[in-house]
């Protein structure tokens, strides 16, 4: 299966000679061996690279249209939306685009949590993801004050003035990003130019994150690792079909919010142009920031010699950064929740918490839904520094099949047969 | 794991359902409107009696500045009476071959001549306060289409007990309840070219979807496209699914 291709065309004999991409597009997505268990939860990540190249394209057509300047901007977005021809498309679709690769990036990181992909030997790969996270957060952040509405504005502000926490050099990493003494024409120019540069680094970051796939395989939902041919399939054709089915799935979710429901994910406010001097009743950054925004909100209190905000905004970045030592925290030795009677609640209690923390990052950070914010913050971190590495040294894991092909196939009885069981549920 | 799916579904539909809220907590009534639904388009007719009440009510005050005169051709207007609605008013061009600025009467590539060269002087001449720009009413606005409607309609006499300060008018749904237009509408407050009886309510589902087109011109083209959209990947996704089932026959 892994023997390398003779090829019969001159031509394409030459080239391979000399530069061999044919041999490595054979290699790695032909003749490449995929568990052959994967369940739908493994099309998100070609959906997420998929949802890359739309928001790349599109982006760089709504730059050719777009003026980023303060007096400009909101006017030549509206002219976009009106006398560009198909802009209105481009820019829905670059707009709810935004919102489509956090559902399909959030759904792969839950799917990775739930079957313990990040675990040895795949810490590099979570880790590369992690990273991926982060400058998707940058970009997308970028990206929302560039329209220039009142949220764009007043979102930026509150965002940027963050930084004037951090001790000593605070203020002076303000001014940089703002390019002056408030968010003003050098903010909104840099953030577009940044907005514009950062996708292609995280293409590159994606590009490390599939070879660092490449040499590790897929992870699937028994966790355990292919020992034999009789494990995989070729990644051509069984998952190029079984991806295409998601991307058609996902383009009727994709297309049905651009088309019927543009505006869903958007705040009515960004359609009023920014105005310095008038601050919207309730600022609230875009769906996909709203778990962190609540971190961010929910220490009121300073702690010994940190003051609050500086408190709630190292938790902020700290919810994101203990992504990075995940695969050290979390003991098991097992890495699929099947086989984990108790982890297998406690990922759902996980999942609940970080809904509670969206829901709460919606609202006003006061009453009882500050302090439902602290609880669920607090837990956020436990699940994290207590739960998993406790988790992994007492609980006992259910037995591991003997082989992917042993439940697949159903030969064979115990825990194989249960978990082809548990696969169709 | 489909768990998460129908919980992030659920909440998605629970947002979905919640009603529009207006600021001060009062939930805005839902109408029937033309352009509501898969495939809903602008009632036209109401569109032209929207103009008439915008160009006789609320353009003494309010711009609708990112409309050009030649997209009423949307409305169902002629090129000749857009060009002779345009020409009614008169715009500042130039400079000329001596360097003076000069007025002429619009073209239908000019925008919608605003009431007001700049805001400071819309300010003066509304007590202070700054009457928005309409382009974008229907957007940008919690409710949309359904808040405006109500703000029209939702005048009344302040409840006992609330203060409204001078120069300022009790309204149901403005966030805050005090709202510096006064009622703008009222019975017979245009005659309509068509014939239809004016009343309060009638100039506001007008008014109201005038402005909504005006905030989204595109919507019709959007919602034929999605149809065609929406055709082609459920066939085509069903075709995928068929192929996938073929392949995988032997798979296991």
């Amino acid at each position: 299966m892994s023997s390398a291709p003779q090829w019969k065309n001159p031509v394409i004999r030459w080239v391979d000679d000399r530069l061999p991409i044919f041999t490595y597009m054979d290699h790695e997505y032909q003749q490449f061996p995929m568990p052959r268990n994967l369940n739908y939860f493994w099309n998100f990540g070609a959906l997420a690279s998929i949802v890359l190249v739309v928001m790349v394209v599109t982006g760089i057509m709504l730059a050719m249209q777009y003026t980023p300047h303060v007096d400009h901007a909101f006017d030549s977005v509206e002219r976009i939306m009106r006398d560009v021809n198909y802009g209105w498309l481009l820019r829905y679709i670059h707009m709810n685009g935004g919102s489509m690769f956090f559902i399909v990036v959030y759904i792969h990181m839950f799917r990775g949590l739930y079957y313990g992909s990040y675990k040895a030997p795949r810490e590099l790969l979570w880790m590369l993801g992690v990273v991926i996270l982060l400058l998707m957060m940058a970009t997308a952040f970028m990206g929302y004050v560039l329209p220039w509405g009142q949220m764009s504005y007043w979102g930026a502000t509150v965002i940027t003035n963050l930084f004037s926490a951090i001790p000593i050099v605070g203020d002076w990493i303000v001014t940089l990003l703002w390019g002056g003494f408030s968010v003003d024409n050098p903010t909104l120019n840099r953030f577009f130019s940044l907005h514009y540069l950062m996708p292609f680094i995280l293409i590159a970051v994606v590009g490390l994150h599939v070879v660092a796939l490449h040499v590790s395989k897929s992870n699937n939902p028994d966790g355990i690792e292919m020992k034999g041919p009789q494990d995989s399939v070729p990644f051509h054709p069984y998952f190029t079909a079984k991806d295409s089915v998601g991307v058609g799935v996902f383009l009727l979710f994709f297309a049905f919010f651009v088309f019927y429901a543009p505006n869903f994910f958007g705040e009515p406010d960004n359609y009023i142009e920014a105005n310095p001097l008038q601050t919207p009743p309730h600022i609230v950054p875009e769906w996909y920031f709203l778990p962190f925004y609540a971190i961010l909100r929910s220490v009121t209190i300073d702690f010994f010699f940190i003051p609050a905000k500086l408190m709630g905004v190292l938790l902020m970045f700290g919810s994101i950064l203990i992504l990075f030592i995940l695969p050290w925290l979390d003991t098991a030795k097992v890495r699929s929740a099947r086989y984990r009677p108790i982890f297998k609640y406690i990922f759902w209690i996980f999942l609940f918490d970080c809904i509670v923390l969206g829901w709460v990052g919606a609202k006003p950070a006061e009453g009882h839904y500050l302090i439902i914010g602290q609880i669920a913050t607090a837990y956020y971190f436990v699940h994290f520094l207590l739960v998993l590495p406790i988790l992994g040294k007492v609980e006992t894991p259910l037995p591991l099949p003997a082989s992917i092909a042993e439940p697949v196939t159903g030969g064979g009885g115990g825990p194989g047969a249960t978990a082809a069981k548990m696969e169709k549920s | 794991m489909w768990k998460a799916i129908k919980t992030l579904a659920g909440a998605a539909l629970l947002g979905l359902a919640s009603p529009a809220l207006a600021a001060g907590g009062v939930e805005i009534p839902k109408q029937e409107w033309s352009f509501q639904g898969p495939f809903g388009t602008y009632d036209r007719a109401a569109m032209q009696r929207g103009l008439q009440v915008y160009k006789e009510v609320c353009a003494g005050c309010h711009s609708v500045g990112l409309l050009h005169y030649r997209n009423l051709a949307d409305l169902g207007y002629t090129a000749d009476q857009i060009r002779a609605f345009a020409a009614e008013n008169e715009v500042e061009d130039g400079p000329n071959g001596e360097g003076e600025m000069f007025m002429r009467p619009a073209r239908a590539s000019d925008r919608f001549v605003k009431p007001f060269p700049n805001d400071n002087a819309a300010r003066a001449g509304n007590n202070g306060a700054l009457p928005p720009d309409l382009s974008l009413m229907a957007e940008a606005r919690v409710g949309g289409s359904n808040y405006l409607y109500a703000l029209l309609v939702g005048y009344t006499d302040p409840p006992a007990g609330s203060e409204v300060m001078d120069g300022m008018s009790y309204n149901k749904y403005f966030p805050g309840h005090q709202i510096g237009m006064p009622p703008p509408l009222s019975d017979e407050g245009v005659e309509y070219a068509d014939g239809t009886k004016a009343t309060v309510e009638q100039q506001a589902i007008d008014i109201t979807t005038f402005l909504t087109w005006a905030s989204e011109p595109n919507m019709e083209e959007r919602k034929a496209m999605g149809l065609k959209v929406m055709l082609f990947l459920l066939v085509f996704t069903g075709l995928l699914i068929a192929v996938k089932r073929k392949i995988w026959a032997n798979g296991h």
